[in-house]
């Protein structure tokens, strides 16, 4: 009984959100335009002799920059954006009312733009075939799969991490700010603007002991057919995941019971 | 003459409101510091990185290198400053009709839209900018006075390229309302300027020369500024900054005929 209820809940609020979002496709255009970061970085790094360094041949290079590029496109979060505004304007009160947490909502807004972003990359991924054709490669099956379900993990893992965020919007009115340096670590250290194997052992190490590069790092190199250790990679993302969800939770129930409403 | 005088007073007026109503969050300004110093130190990880597999990056040096991208950090600087603040909230003026007031207004209203607000908070990375520049550039040799003046020129023509560049995508906000990010998409691509357009593929250079032209965003005057500039790519880029502004210009007259004001 709980089941079927669950499941006519999640399939009417992915059906209208995907619908919400059919309407901004030409705002989705313009977000999946603004993710070129790594296809720019994949021209510096094809013309620079740092990837041979490394040991990387230009064709590991170039797939490499190419999932990360796809990853990049699937795991975008703006709930704290969203949010902040929900929160400031009120709009949050109605949602708390409803018999069900509103977070699912936010959810499934972003399953949903995921969805409706798929014929934008595809298109984004001919016009590149078009312009260089010796970019684009077909994946196996087996890394194809793996790298999928890593694009999935990886983005909750990040949807996690920015709820952990979104919270302080119940204590602070410009909360977005904060995200605004979380992107930095995010930006540097997960493997978006330069592969880990070209970083200094230290460094490494010391970015493996983050969250980031599981977010892109990983999914992309598995993506890519690169030789990687799923199975540690996975439990990763698992044991982050775990870690942040009691925090979130604590904080968001908090945080509810501060908020009040602006204006009251 | 009057006129310009009340343009200066309005200007003056325009900011030290908008200078006070930023100061209320004296937070932001801890988190832009330490924004602008993460992005900055991420930046020289990079490039450190792509130094590591030889001595040149598409032919510059490190030090050639760092004066780029201190011009890509002052621009940076003075968007967050200028441009982002005023230009990205075009598109609510036009969603919610409040252009109607500015097209009434007795000041001309693309000078209105375009310097209406000022906020401080890209003063840390213009200095940090600034400071870098005068290192890395002494380093590779003082320039004279003269090359001085005319990297002065080139930084300041290549500031009108930007402002219109932004200008124009925000514009577009008339026929396309919902367009809110495509400043984003152009903020997120001109990062392409980091890095001296000669470390790109040849084509994606041209690209870069003619399409969007990032090359007389920060190569151009870096050139100058370590004396290998040229008459050629000299006039060209003062040959863009009066193209881009112009065409700016007469967009924005064309554009108020389409206006229609919201709901009619």
């Amino acid at each position: 009984m709980r089941v079927r209820h669950g499941w006519r809940v999640a399939r009417a609020l992915l059906v209208s959100q995907y619908a919400l979002m059919l309407e901004y496709r030409a705002e989705i255009v313009l977000w999946a335009l603004s993710g070129v970061l790594p296809l720019i970085m994949l021209g510096v790094w094809s013309g620079s002799g740092a990837g041979a360094g490394a040991g990387l041949s230009p064709q590991q290079i170039s797939r490499y920059f190419l999932s990360a590029f796809l990853v990049r496109q699937f795991t975008v979060v703006w709930l704290i954006h969203v949010f902040e505004e929900d929160a400031l304007q009120g709009r949050l009160s109605p949602f708390l009312l409803q018999p069900l947490a509103p977070l699912w909502r936010y959810l499934a807004a972003h399953f949903s733009e995921q969805a409706s972003r798929v014929p934008i990359v595809a298109v984004m991924l001919l016009a590149l075939g078009l312009v260089a054709p010796g970019l684009l490669w077909l994946p196996s099956a087996r890394s194809l799969l793996l790298g999928l379900v890593a694009i999935q993990a990886a983005f909750l893992l990040r949807f996690l991490l920015q709820v952990v965020v979104t919270t302080l919007c119940f204590w602070s009115e410009r909360a977005a700010a904060l995200d605004r340096l979380l992107l930095i670590p995010y930006l540097f250290l997960s493997g978006l603007v330069a592969p880990l194997e070209t970083f200094p052992p230290a460094v490494r190490r010391l970015a493996m002991a983050t969250p980031f590069p599981w977010m892109v790092d990983f999914p992309a190199r598995l993506l890519a057919g690169e030789e990687v250790n799923a199975t540690l990679g996975f439990a990763a993302i698992a044991a982050w995941c775990l870690l942040l969800l009691p925090i979130g939770r604590w904080l968001w129930l908090a945080g509810l019971r501060r908020y009040s409403a602006m204006g009251a | 003459m009057a006129s310009w005088r009340h343009y200066g007073r309005s200007l003056r007026s325009f900011w030290s409101t908008s200078l006070a109503a930023e100061l209320e969050y004296p937070l932001n300004a801890v988190i832009e510091l330490v924004s602008v110093f993460g992005n900055l130190a991420g930046s020289l990880f990079v490039l450190q990185l792509l130094f590591a597999g030889g001595s040149s990056l598409g032919g510059w040096s490190w030090n050639g290198a760092l004066v780029v991208l201190g011009l890509y950090t002052l621009l940076d600087g003075i968007t967050t400053c200028l441009l982002q603040p005023n230009l990205s909230r075009i598109v609510n003026h036009v969603q919610t009709g409040t252009l109607d007031y500015v097209l009434l207004k007795p000041i001309d209203s693309q000078f209105w839209l375009s310097t209406r607000t000022v906020s401080p908070w890209g003063l840390p990375a213009i200095g940090a900018a600034l400071g870098l520049i005068a290192w890395a550039s002494s380093r590779a040799g003082v320039p004279s006075p003269a090359l001085l003046l005319l990297a002065l020129a080139l930084v300041l023509a290549s500031l009108v390229i930007l402002y219109s560049l932004w200008f124009v995508l925000a514009a577009l906000s008339i026929w396309f309302v919902k367009v809110w990010n495509a400043t984003e998409v152009l903020r997120q691509t001109l990062v392409a300027g980091r890095y001296p357009v000669s470390a790109y593929p040849p084509a994606l250079r041209l690209v870069f020369t003619f399409v969007l032209p990032v090359a007389f965003l920060t190569t151009v005057p870096a050139e100058a500024l370590l004396g290998r500039g040229s008459l050629a790519w000299a006039g060209g880029s003062l040959l863009a900054a009066i193209l881009c502004f112009g065409g700016s210009r007469l967009l924005w007259l064309h554009a108020q005929r389409f206006y229609t004001s919201a709901s009619s």
